[in-house]
């Protein structure tokens, strides 16, 4: 999993039917510090993120099993929003 | 399986199926010297390790179902599987 802000809503309107319903949203990755790290991605959301909030993101095969589709064509989705984070002092 | 660091934690609470009551820790990946490389991520404790703990991540969807012995979590795929107590290398 990563970190990642939501920047944006994707709309789409032909898209495909397992998508339908489905909420698209723009994930810029962060690192621990919440500085930038690479692209920003497009991510299906199902538990309510929104613009501005930090996020955990998850890709691969098991990002499309947030939805109970079967065969889902999916590659990242929105796994949590992240309430605060802890880093360890470097010294 | 890779190594890392834990060097915090991240606190959530709405959370997508297969995460409800997981523990999130965020991972530095480490050299076998223990030197920091590549970028951090996240990943589920399944073995109580802690921030400063140098510990065995799998990124791998099935395994990582095993690991936290939960079949049905089919959303989980990075964990943490081990604590590391020892790394000898030449």
């Amino acid at each position: 999993m990563k970190l990642g802000r939501v920047t944006g809503r994707v709309v789409s309107t032909v898209k495909v039917e397992s998508f339908e319903g489905l909420k698209l949203l723009l994930v810029q990755p962060l690192d621990e510090k919440l500085e930038t790290v690479g692209d920003p991605i497009v991510a299906v959301d199902t538990i309510g993120a929104g613009e501005g909030e930090l996020i955990y993101y998850e890709t691969s095969k098991e990002a499309s099993r947030v939805i109970e589709t079967h065969m889902n064509p999916c590659d990242a989705a929105i796994m949590g929003i992240v309430d605060d984070i802890f880093i360890e002092d470097k010294k | 399986m890779i190594l890392g660091k834990v060097i915090g934690n991240v606190i959530s609470t709405i959370k997508a199926k297969g995460y409800e009551s997981k523990k999130i820790l965020i991972i530095q990946p480490i050299d076998p010297a223990g030197n920091p490389k590549g970028k951090s991520f996240l990943a589920v404790d399944a073995v109580q390790a802690g921030v400063g703990d140098t510990v065995l991540i799998i990124e791998e969807g099935n395994s990582a179902r095993a690991v936290i012995n939960e079949p049905e979590a089919f959303t989980v795929k990075s964990v943490i599987a081990g604590i590391v107590d020892e790394i000898d290398c030449q």
